[in-house]
């Protein structure tokens, strides 16, 4: 075989496949807007139940805004594979000849640019919200924009697992919480950094480096997953 | 004795090891040895432990916890460790066994985790004066235990067995991957975040308070050995029970389906 048009024929299927779930998504437009209202709300709720004082709020506001995006990406990823799975799509994509590792990764991809990127473009608002110190807005928003494509990675793996699983959702807080940790830590540390005025530099770099980890190793466990969900 | 020309006996051993039957027999003669030896070993560790071994200058006599806490967080990750590693082998070559251990592994890597907590909440009472401070290694430990708890779950989530241990054996390898990142960045965020609760003391430790502290070490590992083994052979038991070398181990002796049951 010829490796250029085999290169070609694998990225042709990554973005058919992009362009396909992207398709999907914008079809279903209110589904859409469920993980930004969902964070909308989550965040609203913290005042409510702590009191509106606004220096407290401030210290909060990095780890309930990344809390928040924790359990939101957490709720979407959980339809990541399902539909693909129950309308026997998922065994196409496997007997494609594709290797299932660079569909995971389009369908990933397509699932952080849905899911993912509405909360990093809708942060600002809600730090405004929580009274987040204004010096440490842009890293906030950059902890966000690194880090939750490594929430979709780490959370593909556990959304290839229990997809076969007719209730995977709680399941899958249980697996992929407890994976999030260090990402959780990194990103409101830095937050916490800039607003205390110290360097930050090093916390992204570290976010940084777990997205390029992630991106290159979580495709791969997810694919297994999913042939273990689809044995 | 098939041995066959270019594979030496070890070799044929490791695969015999593969085949239920044969690790059935196989663990039934280890079993009781290795209980005996645990039980031999945590006598003599906790006699020395808790009578024959002094009170810490500072800590008091609550220093005796250590004869059980530290062993039981070394094999929180030890079992963990083994599990991923075992989880690997399963996923890799497909050798059923492996799966068995690896899913034999969790709930006994899970007791020790939370023993250790445990433990260590009970030691933290008298000593930091609160039962829980999120220090890094209770926080380390909370997660691993949250790790072992995951590996569980996935595994009874699924109705056929074998495609659940294939999964749970994937999620215990991305996990380990996962544990040192977790590691790191908790003692990173505990020493960021807070203060530091207590120092380690960096004396060295007195060898009348070594000795009961490896020999318990070694006491846990020879526990874990037989209740892996034990628990590999209930399971190898009832997802073998229809077929013919089942039957003849439950003509020849009642008694392993007497012992508890697994976890089904």
């Amino acid at each position: 075989m010829n490796p250029p048009v085999h290169n070609t024929r694998v990225s042709r299927a990554f973005f058919a496949l992009l362009r396909r779930d992207l398709l999907l998504a914008f079809r279903r437009r209110t589904e859409l807007l469920l993980p930004v209202m969902f964070l909308l709300v989550v965040v609203s709720l913290f005042p409510l139940g702590i009191g509106p004082e606004p220096a407290l709020l401030g210290r909060i506001a990095p780890g309930v805004l990344w809390i928040a995006a924790l359990l939101a990406t957490v709720i979407s990823l959980e339809s990541l594979f399902r539909s693909d799975f129950e309308d026997g799509t998922l065994e196409q994509y496997v007997i494609s000849g594709h290797p299932l590792t660079v569909i995971v990764l389009a369908k990933i991809l397509a699932h952080w640019l849905v899911a993912g990127l509405p909360l990093v473009l809708m942060s600002p608002l809600l730090a405004i919200w929580m009274n987040l110190p204004r010096p440490s807005m842009g890293v906030m928003v950059a902890s966000l924009a690194l880090a939750t494509p490594i929430l979709s990675f780490i959370g593909a793996i556990g959304a290839g697992l229990t997809v076969s699983l007719r209730r995977g959702g709680q399941l899958l807080s249980l697996l992929v919480f407890p994976l999030y940790v260090p990402v959780l830590i990194v990103a409101t540390g830095g937050i916490m950094a800039a607003a205390d005025g110290l360097p930050y530099g090093a916390f992204l770099g570290l976010l940084t480096a777990g997205l390029i980890a992630s991106l290159t190793l979580a495709p791969f466990a997810a694919a297994a997953a999913l042939k273990i969900s689809l044995s | 004795m098939n041995t066959r020309p270019g594979k030496n006996a070890f070799v044929v051993f490791i695969h015999k090891l593969g085949s239920p039957p044969w690790f059935y027999q196989f663990a039934g003669k280890l079993i009781p040895w290795f209980w005996a030896l645990f039980i031999v070993l945590t006598l003599g560790g906790l006699y020395l432990g808790l009578f024959d071994s002094p009170a810490d200058y500072q800590q008091g006599e609550s220093v005796r916890i250590m004869y059980i806490h530290v062993p039981a967080a070394w094999m929180s990750m030890l079992i963990y460790g083994a599990m991923a590693v075992m989880g690997f082998v399963a996923l890799v070559w497909r050798i059923r066994m492996m799966e068995i251990l690896a899913m034999s592994s969790a709930p006994i890597g899970a007791a020790f985790t939370l023993a250790a907590l445990i433990s260590g909440s009970l030691w933290g009472r008298p000593t930091w004066g609160t039962y829980w401070v999120w220090d890094a290694r209770l926080t380390s430990e909370l997660v691993l235990l949250f790790l072992f708890i995951g590996v569980m779950a996935l595994y009874h989530a699924f109705d056929e067995p074998r495609k659940a241990a294939r999964a749970a054996c994937l999620l215990a390898l991305v996990g380990l991957v996962n544990l040192p990142i977790i590691h790191f960045s908790v003692k990173w965020w505990n020493t960021l975040h807070q203060g530091s609760s207590i120092s380690a003391t960096d004396s060295t430790i007195h060898p009348s308070m070594l000795w009961p502290l490896l020999i318990m070490a070694v006491a846990t590992k020879f526990f874990y050995a037989a209740n892996v083994l034990t628990r590999a052979r209930v399971v190898l038991l009832e997802q073998d029970v229809r077929k013919a070398w089942v039957q003849d181990a439950i003509d020849k002796k009642t008694t392993p389906l007497q012992k508890e049951g697994s976890d089904s």
